[in-house]
């Protein structure tokens, strides 16, 4: 026991003195939680459109104000031409073209069927998908205010019956709050990598330094090394959590509404997985840069497939049978659940033992690869 | 000096892969006595001293070392031997009595004990003004002196020492050999290796490794007059012409 605090104290005062490792606990978590989270959002504000409206009448000018007031839509230009439209589109000074030809009115009370043409640029797939959401939700705005105004509908947007008013609630997330979906994540990016890197780089420093074999001629035993190693990390990394928790609150009002003690506790079975890695990754390498390559690898892996930026519901069968195998995928679910959903401990329970049993395999299978004779 | 052999090598051999690193070695060490473990580079010194240690597991033979047997006690060798690597030991980043009281307490020395001792032994090397200084800021002859200091702080039966005074000048070179005149003295057996033939007159008895193999084994004084040489540096020479001739 003694041996175990005697080396946990030598692995704090080795972090705390070095002058990169304290940047790397505090500021490193503070930078991604508010860059990343405002950047990687998913949330479509100011599309750039651009309005033809050849009709200047009423009901083109309803509409175009019911793009104006939209969140969503920008109107950078308007203009009469379609080609120079074009142009602007092109040129990438507009995402999308609001086209109203002349007649729309006089067609939309005569005929009672009237068009306008959106185009959009879809070099990204994601964005032009959303921009016609948001799009033709405008649109629809605008169609239902005409019914109630006329008694009848006029433009056909959607091919949905008329009879039937489709409403939408959304649950745990109320506002769709892309940040609340999002801070969470980038948390597991930090726990992860903090414990991951942290744990190889460190282990492996102590091989190219040649401190390792002064360790291994004295009667310190392999479990006792390795805990007063691994255990420095477990509680930087949970500190980690804590600290992210406390940063997402504070910038972003995320709601946590589950029991925080259970998130640590999960988190910590789940930490035993990551720290396993960073331990085995650290016996297949000499060098701190080789260490470094190999985690890297692995974490743009988890970090891809974990359903941080894609639903991983959306990924392929086989990609979410390979999830099974990454440990960040588990994190992320148990995270939002436990955070916006307020899941108790039943709802967590099948990925806590997953991740459980995970542990114990991927830490026996390090321990075992890790040899103080050679 | 009494004449218990508290090292027994017999028949060691180490191959890595088809390179045979050592060569069927067999010798023996006295108590109290130093040792010394002379080659040129890569004869295999290394190799062995990492064996003798319990680094490394040989390819075959027996090595018995303060009475316990190199494959089944490694856990009680480790308790009675010291270790000091040409690679440095010391952690750089911690001062010189955090350096102390980590060691020192991994083998299970009290605390009281160590902070008297530890205050005893910085006067004797002189550096109790640099006691909270980091290792990486005293120059190599100190760290090497400390790291010496350390590896017999829990007073081991054997202490091995692998190129201790690589890099540094003749005078400090003089002055850790002082060191190690002194552990013998406390009865502490030394093994050591090294390719200053100068250190080895200071040891009562060396061998001399080519190319994984022991050539010579014996008193620096029987080895000059069978060599008919002057000093150990002509008896060096002549070992290893013999045997590239060979």
């Amino acid at each position: 026991m003694r041996t175990i605090l005697l080396i946990v104290q030598k692995e704090f005062r080795q972090i705390f003195r070095n002058k990169t490792m304290l940047p790397v606990i505090f500021i490193v978590p503070i930078v991604q939680l508010v860059l990343l989270v405002y950047a990687a959002t998913l949330d479509m504000k100011n599309i750039n459109l651009y309005i033809i409206d050849n009709d200047l009448s009423g009901a083109s000018r309803d509409l175009v104000s019911k793009f104006e007031s939209s969140p969503f839509f920008r109107i950078t230009e308007e203009g009469f031409s379609l080609k120079n439209a074009e142009s602007k589109l092109f040129s990438n000074d507009a995402d999308a073209i609001l086209n109203i030809q002349s007649g729309f009115e006089k067609r939309l009370y005569r005929e009672n069927n009237s068009e306008v043409l959106l185009i959009i640029d879809a070099v990204n797939s994601l964005k032009a998908g959303l921009s016609n959401v948001y799009g033709t939700s405008v649109i629809r705005d605008f169609n239902q205010e005409y019914i109630k105004d006329k008694g009848k509908s006029v433009l056909t947007v959607m091919k949905a019956p008329k009879s039937i008013e489709i409403t939408r609630q959304f649950w745990y997330n109320q506002e769709l709050n892309f940040k609340y979906y999002m801070a969470p994540g980038i948390l597991g990016i930090l726990v992860t990598m903090i414990g991951m890197f942290l744990t190889a780089i460190n282990i492996v420093r102590e091989k190219e330094m040649g401190t390792i074999e002064q360790i291994n001629v004295t009667p310190i035993v392999k479990y006792q090394f390795l805990i007063g190693k691994l255990l420095p990390f477990l509680i930087i990394a949970l500190f980690e959590l804590g600290f992210g928790l406390l940063l997402i609150k504070i910038l972003y009002g995320v709601p946590m509404l589950g029991s925080i003690p259970l998130l640590f506790a999960f988190v910590a079975s789940y930490l035993f997985v990551i720290i396993g890695f960073g331990l085995l990754l650290s016996t297949l390498a000499d060098t701190q840069q080789q260490v470094m390559f190999l985690t890297f690898f692995f974490m743009i892996v988890f970090i891809l497939m974990s359903g941080i930026f894609t639903p991983a519901e959306s990924m392929p069968v086989w990609a979410q049978k390979v999830n099974i195998l990454n440990p960040m995928a588990y994190f992320l679910r148990v995270v939002r659940l436990v955070l916006l959903k307020g899941s108790g401990i039943m709802a967590i329970a099948k990925d806590w033992i997953y991740i459980t049993v995970y542990g114990v395999i991927i830490l026996s299978l390090a321990i075992l690869r890790y040899r103080k004779v050679s | 000096m009494t004449r218990e052999p508290i090292i027994i090598v017999n028949n060691l051999v180490k191959k890595f892969g088809h390179f045979v690193a050592n060569d069927h070695l067999t010798f023996e060490v006295f108590r109290g006595e130093i040792f010394g473990f002379l080659g040129a580079n890569g004869a295999g010194k290394t190799t062995a001293i990492r064996i003798l240690c319990g680094l490394s597991f040989p390819t075959s033979g027996e090595v018995n070392i303060a009475g316990y047997d190199i494959y089944r006690q490694r856990d009680l060798i480790k308790k009675n031997i010291g270790y000091m690597s040409q690679k440095f030991s010391l952690y750089e980043d911690l001062t010189v009595k955090e350096n102390i009281h980590f060691y020192a307490g991994i083998y299970g020395i009290g605390i009281t004990e160590i902070k008297k001792r530890t205050q005893q032994l910085l006067e004797e090397l002189e550096l109790k003004n640099v006691e909270n200084k980091l290792i990486k800021e005293l120059p190599l002859g100190w760290r090497q002196k400390l790291a010496f200091s350390v590896a017999i702080f829990h007073n081991p039966r054997i202490v091995f020492l692998d190129e201790p005074t690589g890099g540094v000048d003749p005078v400090t070179r003089r002055r850790f050999w002082e060191l190690i005149y002194g552990a013998a003295e406390k009865g502490i057996t030394i093994f050591v290796t090294t390719h200053y033939m100068d250190e080895a007159e200071y040891c009562h008895r060396v061998s001399i490794m080519d190319q994984g193999r022991i050539e010579a084994l014996d008193k620096p004084d029987k080895l000059k007059t069978r060599y008919n040489a002057g000093n150990m540096d002509e008896v060096f020479l002549q070992i290893a012409r013999k045997t590239k001739i060979g």
